[in-house]
């Protein structure tokens, strides 16, 4: 039952993608450029990253804040590295961003998990520890794209396909999050720990656990994609992508994650940013006012949250109609 | 010598006593220069390269005139954080305050509350509203940067003819919108030039790239895009080169040396401007000194501002600096060095 509703769902989600595509393209005709597709892929990729970290963590019914400052936090560490000793290659600093982005994540999970902190609270506060670390760290300086080595930036352009490797770390995150939310052991266990924590205790799974691992890989997306958007963008400081953590939930709930927990999809989440990505890229082609802009993205995520919350009253319906 | 320090504490806390409560030794009027004044310099936030600047040369003027420098801002560039930073800078009593607003309107409360305590208030870089400030120094008027900007695009507009746009940052930014205000003004005197659009990347990295790219798309004869945010450009000098039309497509308009140094080595930003900020530091912190040691800005009075001239403040209370100061391949790696 809930699987075919959250089928139809995202179905329903991709048809008005396709519309909302469709309109643009005849508003706009070169929007449907195989180039500017790509383009658009491009421009989407940290955000569907990051959004597929985000949904692990809503998942089971928590919420992580420090998402875009862990990212900040970890792309200023590999700047800095970079600027620093900019021979290392490319290995070492992937290796540095997941590993911080993870220690990051983790300390979230342990602050939620065994000190029982609320979620909200715990991010909020990381979210300017993070912050503020990046201004330690700096010094309050920026690192420029003069002072990132060759390889450092173009890693991630580097074309395959007509794709950058950019968008086809985006491609190969969420086939790996499609195999592995349905067909693993963990990837089952995160859905019974947010959809009902009771009764995931019962059967041998700890909730609180299973909010830590999902802090930590969330973190160690986060982390990935700070050195992602130093490298995209070629250029660190203090703010970068400051408030950037309302878009990737944002694009979870249009994308259909329920934010107590529990239900959610790949192909629901991949929707929802493609969706922002789409809004993001056309409305500035198309001519509209910024104040639209900001006025439109917030109107679709009311109307999610609606959608959401009638389909929760559905399902208590069926319920006390069972029970009567 | 401990003894005499003694005394000279004897002396002040008789002086305070003897004054009263809630009165405290006025520094601008006993004259003694015993007392360091101590200024606070209010960034619109840290960690911008523009405000390290700034501080820089806050600190040089500070040297030469016996003052003390607290160098503060919030960590994100909000009003609110501005105000936090105010309270605290006048828990300290400080003897004048100099301050960059991110909101002209919502600061002036707590500044009128700083003023009642004698302490000047001077904003510079981004205005406060007349009502919460003595003096307003600005880098340069906004009628000279309207000017110098216009002028760059039409020298960098082949045969200085072409396409103009511009990325700006937030659509309600006070001194974003003035300079746009006073460019459009200054257009006609280059009628090659065709302003297009004005397009608003919100001061943050990822939108003003996103903004770029959808411009050149949206006008693909343009020649050239003005930003004036030092965000803003390096977004669009980084848009423009992925998109691969440098040489094409010029950026200028107001940045940093040291964030625009590779682009302008690369061609991407052939030239651009932008006032000394360590100047315009150097010039607030002499502003704010002079005022607080009782100098008055009234009547056209000039204010000296020592290596840089002086300045002469109007009926608003509002006096320019400098003209800005072009940069190029010849002296951007000069100035890179130093901000």
């Amino acid at each position: 039952m809930m699987q075919t509703s959250a089928a139809r769902r995202d179905l329903a989600l991709a048809a008005i993608v396709v519309l909302l595509f469709v309109s643009v393209t005849a508003a706009f005709p070169k929007f449907a450029r195989p180039g500017n597709l790509a383009e658009i892929l491009d421009d989407s990729a940290i955000l569907i990253l990051l959004a597929l970290g985000q949904m692990l963590v809503i998942l089971t019914r928590v919420i992580d804040l420090s998402i875009a400052a862990n990212l900040a936090l970890s792309g200023m560490l590999v700047a800095l590295l970079n600027k620093n000793y900019p021979g290392l290659g490319i290995g070492p600093v992937l290796l540095i961003a997941v590993v911080s982005g993870t220690l990051l994540g983790a300390i979230n999970g342990l602050l939620v998990w065994r000190l029982k902190l609320p979620p909200i609270v715990v991010t909020l506060g990381t979210m300017s520890v993070y912050r503020g670390l990046i201004y330690l760290l700096s010094g309050g300086t920026w690192v420029n794209d003069n002072q990132m080595s060759p390889q450092f930036l173009g890693f991630i352009r580097y074309e395959l396909l007509g794709l950058t490797l950019l968008s086809w770390l985006a491609i190969i995150g969420v086939a790996v999050f499609a195999v592995s939310m349905r067909y693993t052991v963990l990837g089952r266990n995160l859905y019974t720990a947010g959809g009902n924590p009771s009764a995931a205790t019962y059967t041998g799974i700890d909730p609180g656990r299973m909010q830590c691992i999902a802090y930590t890989i969330c973190g160690a997306i986060a982390g990935l994609c700070g050195y992602l958007w130093v490298a995209r963008f070629a250029v660190a400081y203090t703010d970068i992508a400051l408030g950037f953590e309302l878009q990737v939930i944002a694009a979870c709930l249009i994308g259909g994650v329920a934010i107590a927990g529990g239900i959610g999809t790949v192909a629901g989440v991949v929707l929802g940013c493609l969706f922002i990505g789409i809004i993001r890229n056309a409305l500035p082609l198309i001519g509209i006012s910024p104040f639209w802009q900001m006025g439109i993205n917030g109107l679709v995520i009311v109307v999610a949250a609606v959608l959401s919350a009638r389909r929760r009253e559905q399902k208590r319906a069926i319920l006390e109609t069972q029970a009567a | 010598m401990r003894r005499r320090a003694m005394l000279v504490g004897a002396v002040a806390l008789a002086a305070v006593v003897v004054a009263g409560c809630g009165e405290r030794p006025q520094t601008s009027t006993d004259g003694k220069g015993s007392d360091k004044l101590r200024i606070g310099i209010v960034a619109k936030s840290l960690g911008n390269g523009f405000f390290d600047a700034v501080h820089k040369g806050a600190d040089e003027a500070a040297a030469t005139l016996d003052a003390e420098i607290i160098f503060t801002g919030p960590t994100t560039p909000t009003a609110e954080g501005q105000i936090e930073t105010l309270n605290a800078l006048i828990a300290q009593r400080v003897d004048a305050i100099a301050i960059s607003a991110n909101d002209p309107d919502a600061v002036v409360p707590t500044l009128q509350r700083a003023m009642q305590r004698g302490i000047k208030v001077v904003s510079y870089d981004s205005a406060v509203a007349k009502a919460g400030r003595a003096v307003h120094l600005a880098p340069s008027s906004d009628e000279l940067i309207g000017q110098t900007v216009a002028q760059l695009a039409s020298e960098l507009a082949p045969g200085g003819k072409g396409k103009v746009a511009v990325v700006s940052a937030t659509p309600t930014s006070t001194n974003q919108n003035s300079w746009l205000a006073q460019m459009k003004q200054a257009l006609p005197q280059y009628p090659g030039l065709q302003f297009v659009s004005v397009v608003y990347g919100d001061d943050v990295a990822d939108k003003s790239y996103r903004e770029t790219v959808a411009l050149v798309k949206q006008h693909p004869d343009l020649s050239v895009i003005i930003s004036l945010s030092s965000v803003g450009i390096v977004a669009a000098a980084k848009a423009i080169e992925d998109q691969g039309l440098t040489g094409k497509v010029t950026v200028t308009g107001l940045g940093l040396p040291s964030e625009l140094v590779g682009y302008v080595r690369k061609g991407v930003v052939p030239k651009f401007a932008i006032w000394n900020p360590i100047d315009l530091g150097y010039a607030t912190t002499q502003v704010a000194a002079r005022l607080a040691r009782g100098e008055t800005p009234d009547n056209g009075q000039p204010i000296s501002l020592e290596r840089l001239g002086s300045v002469r403040f109007d009926a608003e209370g509002i006096g320019a600096m400098a003209k800005p100061f072009i940069y190029d391949q010849s002296n951007v790696e000069q100035f890179a060095a130093i901000f």
